[in-house]
Order: C-alpha cells, then sequence, then structure tokens
C-alpha cells in the first residue's frame, strides 16, 4: 500500500493543505485559546514567508552569525575503511553553537520582531535549541525564558550556565516525567497566557500548525545548500541521504529539498535505546502508533489507553515521544524509510568517526553515521551516501566519558 | 430531548442557572469517585463535568495536572472512567454527565468504540479539550449517532467568525473559559464576561457555561447573574489535593463550597441585568 501511495503523490511539496494537514497527519490540535494566536502567527509567517526583506535578512544573519553555508565534507578515510559507498557530510556542526538549531531560532526570532513581540520563550531537551534561543534573544535584545525539564537541567548543567551566561531564565519544570515533553507542556502553558507580548520558538517540526511547516521551510537551508555542494564538489547528486530523528528538523531540513528526485533514497534513523524489544526506546515510527499530542497527529509513543509513554535515549536531543508530522506521512507515503540504532550503536560510530576522520560528532547525530556505516558496507564504491552531521559532540563528552567509567 | 437539553429547560422555568463542578476522575482513588459524584448532586450540582486523566494535559495548570497524576498512578484509564459513569447511572438516571480530556485516548479506544461504549453507560456529552471544531468532522458524525453533544470551548479572543463555526458543531452548552491562561489562574474580570457572553448570545441559542476563576459563593453568584451555567474545577480539586488520604474531609470540603455557591447562586438578584 505505501508504494502504491508512493507512486500516486505527484508533488510532494503540495503539503501541508492549508490547515496543517500532511495526508492525515498534523493539524491543529490545541485548546480553544490557542486557536487565534496560531493563526495570527500562520497570517504572519505567510506574509513574510514572501517578503524580500525579511528573506534577506535571515539569509545575512545565517551566512555572518551563523556561519553558512556549512561545508560538505568527503569522509574518505571512512570509506575506505568500510569498504563499500562513499560517505560524505554536511556539517552543520561547525554552525555557531554547535548545531543545526540556529537556523530555525533566527529564522523564528526574526519573525517575532516583525510581530512586534518582545518576549520569546522555548522549550528544551538536551539543551541545544535553548542555547540557539538564548543566543539569538541576546543578540537581538529580546527577554528570554528556557523551560526545561528538571531532570535535564541535572543531565545538562553546562547548557544551563551557557543558557543562563546569555541572559536567558531557564525555568526547571517538576511536572510529568520532568523531561522535553513536560517542558512543552509548559512553555504551552506559558504562551497561552501572555500572549500578547510572547513568541514561543518552537525547537522542532512539532507542535500545531504552522510550526512543522515554517520550522521546515527554515531548516530546509541544509538541502539546498547541499544540492549546489554535491554537484560542484562531487559532480552528481548523492544516492541516499541519512539524518536522525528526533523530532526531526535536522532531517526534514536535509530531506526536503530531495523529495520529489525519487531516485535518492531517504533513511530517517531513530534512537533504540537499550533496544526495540526492551521497550526503552524513542521510536516511534518504527515502534509507535499513530495518535495526537502536542498539537498534531502523528506517530507516538503512547500505552493503549492513550497516556504517553516516557521515551529512552542516550541522546536526550533523540528522547521525544512524538515525531514531526511531515515525518509519519513520509513513512506512510513510503517515500522515506525509518531505522533504527541502538546506543550501543550510536557511541560505536561516535568514536569510529572521531578516531578516524577526527571529527567528534553530537550522540544525536552518531545515530546517522551509525546507519550510514551500515548502509555503505553494503552499497558499491561509487555509491555516495549524504549525512547530515546535525551538531557536534561537545555537549556529550561527560555522556560518553560516564559510560566508560570516567568522571569528567 | 437530551438530558442535557432537558436540565436547562428544567432550570430555567424555575429561573435558575446550572452549578457543574469538574473533578478528575479516580483522584485521589479510583473507587472514590462515584461517592463523590452522589455527593455533589446531593450539595446542589446540576450536571457534571468528569476529567479523563491523561499524561500531557497541556491547557490545564498545575492543580489539575496534579489531579491527573494522582489519578494515573492507579493508572486510571478511560474504560475505568466509563465504568464509573456506569456505577454512577445505576441510582442517578437524570443528572448530565460530561467527559472532558484530551484526544489521545479516545483515539486510542477508537471513535466507534468509545462512542458506543460511552452511549450505553449514559455518559451525555464530551468536551476534548484539544479537538477544535475543523479536527472534529469524523468524530461529530459518530457522536451524534450515538447521542453524544459535543461541547466546545469559546476563549476570549474568539471571534465571531469563530463562535458561528464552533456554534454550528456544538450541541448541549457552550463552555466560555473566562480567562486567558490555563485552568486554576487567578481573577475574574465579571463585566468583561458580560459583554463576550452578549456577543456568543448573539450568535447562539445554546446556553453558555462559565468556567476559569470561579472560586467562592461570591465570584458563582457574579457569574450566576450574567451566564446560563457556573463552571467550577481547580477550587474543588484543591480539596482534594490537601487531604487525598482523608475521604471524609474531601467530599466534607466539596460538598461546603458547592453547597455556598448553590445558595447564592439561587439568591442572586438579577433585577440588575
Amino acid at each position: 500500500m505505501a508504494t502504491l501511495m508512493h507512486e500516486s503523490v505527484k508533488d510532494y511539496y503540495q503539503y501541508p493543505d492549508e490547515r496543517g494537514h500532511f495526508g492525515r497527519f498534523g493539524g491543529l490540535f490545541v485548546a480553544e485559546t490557542l486557536m487565534g494566536p496560531l493563526r495570527e502567527l500562520r497570517e504572519a509567517y505567510e506574509k513574510y514567508a514572501d517578503d524580500a526583506d525579511f528573506l534577506e535578512e535571515f539569509k545575512q544573519d545565517l551566512k555572518h552569525f551563523v556561519g553558512r553555508p556549512s561545508p560538505i565534507y568527503h569522509a574518505s578515510r571512512l570509506s575506505d575503511k568500510i569498504g563499500g559507498g562513499q560517505i560524505w557530510l554536511k556539517r552543520e556542526d561547525l554552525n555557531h553553537t554547535g548545531a543545526h538549531k540556529i537556523n530555525n531560532a533566527i529564522g523564528q526570532a526574526l519573525l517575532a520582531k516583525r510581530m512586534e513581540k518582545t518576549r520569546i520563550i522555548a522549550e528544551t531537551g538536551a539543551g541545544m535549541h535553548g542555547v540557539a534561543t538564548a543566543t539569538v534573544a541576546a543578540r537581538m535584545g529580546l527577554e528570554c525564558i528556557v523551560y526545561m525539564g528538571a531532570e535535564d537541567i541535572k543531565r545538562q548543567e553546562a547548557n544551563v550556565y551557557r543558557m543562563r551566561l546569555l541572559g536567558a531564565e531557564v525555568v526547571a519544570v517538576h511536572s510529568g516525567s520532568r523531561t522535553l515533553k513536560d517542558a512543552l507542556n509548559e512553555a504551552m502553558r506559558d504562551w497561552v497566557t501572555n500572549i500578547d507580548n510572547t513568541f514561543y520558538i518552537i525547537g522542532t517540526v512539532a507542535g500545531p500548525h504552522p510550526y512543522p511547516a515554517m520550522v521546515r521551510d527554515f531548516q530546509t537551508i541544509i538541502g539546498k545548500e547541499s544540492r549546489g555542494q554535491m554537484l560542484k564538489q562531487a559532480n552528481r547528486l548523492p544516492d541516499a541521504l541519512v539524518a536522525c530523528v528526533g523530532g526531526g528538523s535536522n532531517a526534514i531540513g536535509l530531506f526536503h529539498e530531495f523529495l520529489n528526485n525519487r531516485e535518492i533514497a531517504i533513511y530517517g534513523v531513530e534512537g533504540a535505546g537499550d533496544g526495540l524489544e526492551t521497550g526503552r526506546h524513542a521510536a516511534p515510527l518504527t515502534a509507535g502508533k499513530p495518535g495526537v499530542l502536542h498539537g498534531n497527529r502523528t506517530f507516538l509513543m503512547s500505552d493503549n489507553d492513550g497516556q504517553i509513554i516516557e521515551p529512552f535515549c542516550i541522546s536526550a536531543g533523540l528522547d521525544y515521544p512524538g515525531v514531526g508530522p511531515e515525518h509519519a506521512w513520509l513513512k506512510e507515503s513510503g517515500r522515506a524509510q525509518y531505522k533504527t540504532i541502538t546506543d550501543d550503536e550510536a557511541v560505536e560510530a561516535f568514536h569510529q568517526l572521531t578516531r578516524v576522520e577526527g571529527i567528534i560528532p553530537a550522540l544525536e547525530s552518531s545515530h546517522a553515521i551509525a546507519y550510514a556505516m551500515k548502509l555503505a558496507a553494503g552499497m558499491d564504491k561509487d555509491k555516495i551516501i549524504l549525512v547530515n552531521l546535525s551538531g557536534r559532540g561537545d555537549k556529550d563528552m561527560h555522556t560518553v566519558a560516564a559510560r566508560e567509567g570516567l568522571e569528567i | 430531548m437530551s438530558r442535557l437539553a432537558n436540565c436547562f429547560a428544567e432550570l430555567a422555568t424555575q429561573n435558575k442557572q446550572a452549578l457543574i463542578p469538574f473533578v478528575t476522575a479516580g483522584d485521589p482513588q479510583p473507587d472514590f469517585t462515584v461517592g463523590l459524584m452522589h455527593e455533589m448532586v446531593k450539595a446542589g450540582a446540576n450536571i457534571i463535568e468528569l476529567g479523563v486523566p491523561f499524561s500531557d494535559p497541556m491547557a490545564d495548570g498545575p492543580v489539575i495536572q496534579a489531579a491527573d497524576e494522582r489519578a494515573l498512578e492507579h493508572h486510571v484509564s478511560l474504560h475505568d472512567v466509563l465504568d464509573m459513569v456506569a456505577e454512577f447511572r445505576e441510582t442517578d438516571k437524570g443528572t448530565p454527565v460530561v467527559l472532558m480530556g484530551y484526544l489521545n485516548p479516545i483515539e486510542m479506544m477508537g471513535y466507534e468504540g468509545f462512542a458506543n461504549r460511552a452511549q450505553a453507560v449514559g455518559v451525555d456529552g464530551v468536551l476534548v479539550v484539544d479537538m477544535p471544531p475543523e479536527e472534529a468532522e469524523e468524530f461529530s458524525v459518530i457522536a451524534d449517532e450515538h447521542d453524544l453533544d459535543i461541547i466546545y470551548l469559546i476563549s476570549p479572543n474568539t471571534d465571531a467568525e469563530r463562535i458561528a463555526l464552533i456554534n454550528a458543531r456544538a450541541s448541549g452548552y457552550l463552555y466560555y473559559v473566562s480567562l486567558k491562561g490555563v485552568t486554576g489562574a487567578n481573577t475574574l474580570d465579571v463585566d468583561a464576561v458580560a459583554s463576550k457572553l452578549s456577543e456568543i448570545r448573539s450568535i447562539s441559542d445554546l446556553p453558555v457555561g462559565v468556567g476559569f476563576g470561579i472560586k467562592d459563593g461570591g465570584t458563582a453568584q457574579a457569574v450566576s447573574v450574567i451566564a446560563d451555567a457556573v463552571v467550577v474545577g481547580s477550587v474543588l480539586v484543591k480539596q482534594i489535593e490537601q487531604t487525598p488520604d482523608n475521604a471524609n474531609q474531601i467530599k466534607t470540603g466539596i460538598s461546603t463550597i458547592l453547597q455556598e455557591m448553590r445558595s447564592m447562586m439561587d439568591a442572586a438578584d438579577r433585577s440588575i441585568v
């Protein structure tokens, strides 16, 4: 059925529809109090998405503040070692603040300024989106409040300190499981209460319409640059794309540009944690089922009663019980395939890339590297896999060290 | 006529307004809820809103979320809540019961399966917080086939166009949330509520209930003068939060609050309207 649907989809750029639906996924599942603010946001975004001044300011900030374009790099030693397909890396880890998150944070903060909002709020899990938002808020002189689960605050002290240095107020969330999903709930509550002066910068391609489309659009720069760079450096487009998927913003940022190039295979990689069979994972697309959470219909980790199951994964950035609705649609339509990588495999890939290429990847991105290495092993040497290296691993030093019995 | 329509029609002939308490089902214990429902009817409640516990109640404040967490410690599911309504209906055939909660538990049960069971146990209405009318097409049809009213929220920033859209889909009553923000928030501006209610009434013939910010007899009375129903939640749930291990004290506390609201609502001077 999936394959049939894949053939029947004429243009992947016709999604979402005007109410935010990607097939049966996405939409606008929020309380009435948020319908007004979301319409205001949608109208503002529709207005500025085609506004030359806005787009130019975004472009200038990406160039001079973020340091774009980020290079693509042929990991030739790693490829030789595997002895199969060639692995190329899109170096989002070289962006200011160390990950792709800053692209979206800048886009939304510029929109907030246009909408004359003076107060920025955000949710964060590992802290990367929080740091990106705090950075942009400092740069633009906006008040910034970041909601973060009390458990995550304990796990990510360095990022909490970074956000505070940047002038953000970090609010600990003690409700629920005290992690990312609870931080998102709390940020939504703040937004409902302070709608008049507040802009909510969601960090991934989830949430109610227009967030999945808007965040995607701010991240598509990744794929657009990649197309030109591949043609220039390799004289051809890649045969396969690989990216890790938590909420899915770095993945959609790479994939979207190539959706209508159907000869290019697309792989999203979810966190299998301790292994899918243990139940301790973060793989809603692979092991979950469709449901409704955080404003959209998508694949979820939910029990049979409809309660959300806490995800489990070594990398906090993949630790989310849902996934962006466009990924749910790409899975169902058959355009993309979703695979999983365990914690052990990700850590192994982390070490491999570090030792063989001199690049320390984020644990999130290590999932993508690990899957790309598997994929490459079964490919001819003239094939090319482009991996989104979505972030750098500095933030993960203590996690990897602790796994090896060291405290740093 | 549905139990809800009947309830409002009867109250209207007596020139009275509905008192609608909200509690989370299964808080603090699964076997506590049915007794509390009967107690609330005795204390003057006309309709009961029963919260279906959810792990991620985004639109609720800390008080209701804590109630959900207490219920979920006992794994209270939508199935259990429907069983509670069935037990309540064994002795109370008349008081309408509205389930209030989030969509995911209903999605997991399946719309048809849920509606079948809800109708069979005697549920009258459903308020799904995160299902606006735009996303309710399929559910509306099924709810209608099973004589379930769908209650929708209207907020201060809902404009006339949306009120009309909501009115076209809603039945039973409309629920005006009188404050921006989440459940349990502070302060209530009665004049602002009155002016929004007259806008709603110019568009809809449905009874209008007002919730958020009603905490005592005084605020209940003030709202009863301008609305058809007074919805009270967080202040009742706080009674459970304060003494979760003392069932008698919770019942007494909640009854006392409802009795005071009932008597002040019934004693309100409506000549000023």
